[in-house]
């Protein structure tokens, strides 16, 4: 089961629940919440769905990669060193990591 | 299915790919209240088209939804009615009256219209050798396509693409690493001539190969030969005869311009558009692969068949609907995948430009930077994101050319990351 919570930049809070694995970027896409774009697909080619993380979830991420870590230099809203990571390379629910359950705070835009 | 409808509406858009899809969408968020009606000949739910020669395709069919939607989708199925947009999937548009403001449908249908906009995509270039119509000559463009050709592989052993294209490259590495003996067939003598330096072709050229593609560059298909009606080989023209159970045909697409023409616009490379995306009738608009437009700083008129292309006009488009429209200048980027390989790319490069070369090849991190006279035009990056990211910013500050010299560029210990960090956006 994957968990994702949505905070956006009103406040609001959204919550998606699924059983298959899913990305934090597709999860956005697949169930309309405002905020994440994905432009590319999913390759970390675009920095459109840049999120911040809660704090209380940063020790259970995935590592990042070279190419996601200079990718977020390209995010429209500014970056945060320790929170910002981009949706897509967040896969939540999957038995191969320790993340069935996630709390994302979404920038003012992504374009 | 499709009965008859009459309908009409304020902002009336013709294709739901990237380009018409994300209109819809900065139509409301720019806080457009009036009526909008999305047209698509295809059926089915719009999708996102650079993942189909990709992770689409190297997916297992098993694991994929049956609906073969799941994971390409563009917009979540709540879309059309939280975004109160009209969505008519299915049905072709077969005739434009501007004197009347009024469409028509192939199924008889009437839709009137305030504005129109063209978001109709591009097309797949027919292959005219004899045996092109053989079973097991395909093409590669819609979810259609893609979901048939994706199941085709998996049943074929040998499959020769003709044409080495980003589709077509990008294919070839996915049927490779599922095991297939593949063969590329390219008129030009190195592979996505069209759009990258010397010095990256050749690159890829050499990666394809180590993959253990076969690569005929500078070869012409002479004819598709066929057992019966399926296909079993290709026969280039310099005599070469390749085995074929399977051959994907990627030789560009041209403008869906058609309807466009007929219509009475200006067409030029596509539906030609002025710098506020306005076609030759200014109640109709054109974006995306569709349209060709003028670079702003130049005023070079460029036709781009990418993703950023389609979303960055419709975006630009979405403000001009709304009053607030500024002439587009956004800065061309582009990716693909091939095998691992990321290549990413910023600007617009053109046969004669000077490379600068950071990093190495060998290395299989680099980036070529292009230059013409003596400004920065476009910089190619082979898994090196921080030089694209730094490309985008350093190309964006001067809109068509950077503030970058190759003096600048060829000093040593140069950084194009910490040059970007100098450069200021909107200068």
């Amino acid at each position: 089961m994957a968990t994702i919570i949505y905070l956006n930049a009103n406040g609001e809070t959204q919550t998606v629940q699924q059983d298959k694995p899913v990305s934090v970027m597709r999860a956005a896409i697949e169930n309309g919440i405002d905020g994440i774009v994905g432009e590319c697909g999913g390759q970390a080619m675009c920095a459109t769905c840049h999120v911040y993380v809660d704090d209380g979830y940063l020790d259970r991420l995935p590592p990042i990669s070279d190419d996601e870590a200079e990718m977020l230099d390209c995010t429209a809203a500014d970056r945060d060193d320790a929170r910002s990571r981009l949706g897509c390379q967040l896969l939540v629910g999957s038995p191969e990591n320790d993340l069935d359950e996630i709390v994302v705070n979404l920038p003012a835009t992504q374009v | 299915m499709t009965s008859s409808i009459a309908i009409s509406a304020d902002i009336v858009v013709i294709g739901a790919g990237h380009a018409g899809m994300q209109l819809a969408d900065s139509l409301r968020s720019e806080g457009f209240t009036g009526t909008i009606a999305l047209f698509d000949q295809q059926p089915g739910v719009p999708y996102q088209r650079p993942p189909l020669s990709k992770e689409f395709m190297a997916a297992d069919p098993q694991v994929i939804d049956a609906s073969a939607v799941h994971g390409v989708m563009l917009r979540g199925s709540a879309f059309f009615t939280e975004k109160d947009i009209g969505f008519f999937n299915g049905r072709a548009v077969a005739s434009i009256d501007r004197a009347t403001h009024q469409l028509t449908l192939e199924d008889g249908s009437h839709v009137g219209y305030g504005r129109l906009v063209f978001a109709t995509g591009a097309t797949n270039r027919p292959l005219s050798v004899p045996g092109s119509d053989l079973d097991g000559v395909v093409g590669l463009k819609t979810l259609h396509d893609a979901g048939k050709l994706r199941e085709r592989l998996r049943r074929s052993e040998r499959v020769v693409v003709i044409g080495a294209g980003f589709i077509g490259l990008e294919f070839a590495s996915v049927a490779r690493s599922s095991g297939c003996s593949v063969t590329v067939i390219e008129f030009n003598e190195r592979p996505m001539k069209r759009a990258l330096s010397a010095t990256t072709g050749n690159y890829f050229a050499a990666a394809h190969r180590a993959m253990g593609i076969n690569l005929f560059l500078g070869e012409a298909v002479e004819s598709i030969l066929g057992n019966g009606t399926v296909v079993n080989s290709v026969r280039t023209a310099s005599g070469k005869t390749i085995p074929a159970d399977l051959v994907v045909v990627g030789v560009g697409v041209a403008p869906a311009a058609g309807l466009a023409q007929a219509a009475g616009l200006v067409i030029d490379n596509g539906i030609r558009v002025d710098a506020m995306l306005a076609t030759s009738d200014p109640d109709i608009f054109a974006i995306g692969d569709c349209a060709s437009y003028p670079i702003a700083a130049t005023g070079d008129r460029v036709r781009l068949e990418s993703v950023q292309n389609a979303t960055e006009h419709a975006r630009a488009l979405a403000r001009v609907l709304c009053g607030r429209g500024t002439g587009y200048d956004a800065v061309p980027w582009f990716w693909s995948v091939q095998g691992g390989i990321r290549l990413q790319i910023a600007g617009l490069t053109a046969e004669g430009d000077v490379e600068v070369l950071l990093g190495s090849p060998a290395s299989a991190q680099f980036s070529v930077l292009l230059f013409r006279s003596d400004r920065l035009v476009a910089v190619e990056s082979i898994n090196r994101a921080a030089d694209h990211v730094a490309a985008r910013r350093i190309l964006a500050s001067g809109a068509a050319c950077g503030p970058l010299s190759v003096a600048d560029a060829t000093a040593p210990d140069f950084n194009l990351k910490e040059f970007s960090r100098l450069v200021r956006v909107g200068g």
